[in-house]
């Protein structure tokens, strides 16, 4: 991720005609131009995806799997297509370990409802300190059926995972490990490695939860052995409501159906039915046809501008904004140091409450998150109320940034 | 006492006077800063309402035939809103709070604050003004 020796990149990376791609990024907020720094929750979608949704519902718009049409057949490769692209970025062995899902959400609960079919109460799942509230509350329902204990692997104050205590929590007991692979709030990437491969020694199967990973690094399931892996498109330049869940083929095949439906059956009668295989198994219903083609296209696109760019871009962003930030008195970041971490910054300035410096700061112009960021645990941790949190993609600028620091500075000063 | 539709129609009046967003923030803030608006005591998990961005608490009284409510918020922005809830509605009688609306919060330029999804807990602070003014008023009846 990080690149120290990275001082030409800013001038060698063409942000400047990156950020053409994205029409949103040339409209005003409050009369200002927009500052979007809000990437970890949504991140914006470039014309040429924008594009593929019109296409879509222009030209081909039917419904797939099962229409003998033209349309129809159109469609169902365009999204077959979609989903070799995913599999070919996450390196799947199979395409059909590759279920489409709304998202991170649908995807860890679909393995959480497969799962309580098979834990029992003497069975113990590990949880980090570091979650999104949508890796935890799940697991605390499976746990709820089947009567098996949750243990939180604990966090420590730079906002990296306790892994001493992870070896500690881990037994023949434990028979699921859920970790992000970097937190949402503080943008920790955290060492999936060695949690999974840990994980794998006492027969422990692993769900990393990729969401803000995948805007930033591309995963390699296969290298990682990893046995859950799940992904959302709107963090990677794609539209809302799809996502991914890459599992095992035989972890799949053990997990009953999540949903019942069309699509993923075999055969039906009132006696007795049959299910379809991966991946319609677990896709039931007409799916999100056009989100999940649009899905394909954010990847190409992204791999138009390359994932090593793209990371090495932002870390040097990362980099200029902690730098900026930390010059300003009564600054408190927090979460580690900038090479184990994402492009996100989580701070606060000293008496200054996150949700009136986030109203101050919009209207500028400059959107950023404040509150809890859904992980509240973490904030429980740090004894705060919430945080804000800037996070940066490849078509945000160090000018940018200049903007949201005379902005906070601004802000400061008004709420001091 | 003036009546609660006075005091709105006083505090847009004030509004009125200043020319853009940040002379209004600053005079919220202000608001926000100067009222000692609860007291220390009744700041307790019972009276707390939750919102995801702020914290809000709230105690009401009955005085004679009116109620008498205290606030505060750990946002200052948040705080300043509630100094003119406080305003509007403290001091008046329960069947004048329950049938009041909150519209002078929209014509001065505030309105998003009051937005639901804004979970700042201002919203769930005026239903709960409205509760303990119908609370009172099966009281007094």
């Amino acid at each position: 991720m990080a690149n120290k020796q990275s001082l030409d990149t800013t001038l060698s990376f063409p942000v400047e005609k990156i950020k053409k791609d994205f029409p949103i990024l040339q409209r005003e907020v409050n009369g200002h131009p927009l500052v979007y720094f809000d990437n970890a929750a949504t991140s914006q979608t470039p014309q040429q995806v924008i594009d593929v949704i019109a296409d879509y519902y222009q030209n081909y718009n039917a419904n797939i799997h099962r229409g003998v049409h033209t349309l129809s057949q159109i469609a169902t490769d365009a999204y077959e297509q979609a989903r070799e692209k995913i599999r070919a970025h996450f390196n799947a062995n199979k395409s059909y370990e590759i279920i489409f899902t709304a998202g991170t959400t649908h995807a860890i609960n679909l393995v959480a409802n497969g799962y309580t079919s098979l834990l029992s109460k003497e069975d113990e799942v590990l949880v980090s300190a570091l979650e999104h509230h949508s890796n935890i509350v799940p697991w605390q329902i499976m746990c709820e059926k089947t009567g098996a204990t949750l243990k939180v692997i604990p966090m420590l104050e730079n906002g990296e995972l306790d892994m001493l205590a992870f070896d500690q929590l881990l037994s023949n007991k434990t028979k699921l490990v859920f970790v992000n692979h970097v937190s949402n709030a503080l943008g920790t990437i955290n060492p999936i490695e060695e949690i999974i491969k840990k994980a794998h020694q006492v027969g422990a199967k692993v769900l990393i939860d990729g969401a803000q990973a995948a805007p930033h690094i591309q995963a390699d399931v296969q290298a990682l052995d990893v046995d859950f892996y799940t992904v959302s498109a709107h963090k990677m330049c794609g539209p809302t409501g799809v996502g991914v869940l890459y599992g095992k083929e035989e972890l799949l095949n053990l997990m009953p159906p999540y949903q019942g439906g069309g699509e993923m059956i075999a055969e039906v009668s009132f006696e007795k039915t049959t299910y379809a295989g991966l991946p319609h198994k677990f896709e039931a219903g007409t799916p999100n046809i056009c989100g999940g083609i649009a899905f394909g296209a954010a990847l190409d696109y992204m791999h138009s501008i390359g994932f090593d760019n793209i990371a090495t871009y932002e870390n040097e962003l990362l980099v200029y904004a902690t730098e900026k930030l930390s010059e300003i008195e009564g600054t408190r970041i927090f979460g580690t140091s900038t090479d184990k971490k994402t492009a996100v910054i989580s701070f606060n300035f000293e008496g200054i409450h996150p949700y009136d410096a986030g109203t101050i700061l919009d209207k500028l112009g400059i959107a950023v998150r404040t509150g809890h960021h859904c992980a509240q645990p973490i904030m429980d941790f740090y004894a705060i109320p919430g945080t804000i949190r800037a996070s940066f993609a490849f078509y945000n600028t160090k000018a940018e940034i200049d903007l949201m620091i005379n902005a906070l500075k601004k802000a400061k000063m008004m709420l001091s | 006492m003036s009546n609660l539709k006075q005091i709105q129609e006083e505090i847009v009046d004030e509004f009125a006077l200043f020319d853009d967003w940040m002379q209004r923030y600053e005079y919220m803030i202000e608001l926000g800063k100067s009222l000692p608006i609860i007291d220390a005591s009744k700041k307790t998990d019972n009276n707390i309402i939750k919102g995801c961005q702020s914290r809000v608490w709230l105690h009401a009284d009955l005085n004679e035939d009116k109620v008498v409510y205290s606030a505060d918020s750990d946002a200052i922005i948040t705080k300043g809103i509630i100094a003119l809830l406080i305003r509007v509605f403290s001091n008046q009688h329960p069947d004048d709070i329950i049938g009041a609306d909150t519209k002078f919060i929209d014509e001065i330029g505030l309105k998003e604050h009051l937005s639901p999804t804004r979970a700042n807990g201002l919203v769930s602070m005026i239903n709960q003004i409205k509760n303990y003014a119908i609370v009172y008023k099966t009281q007094l009846s």
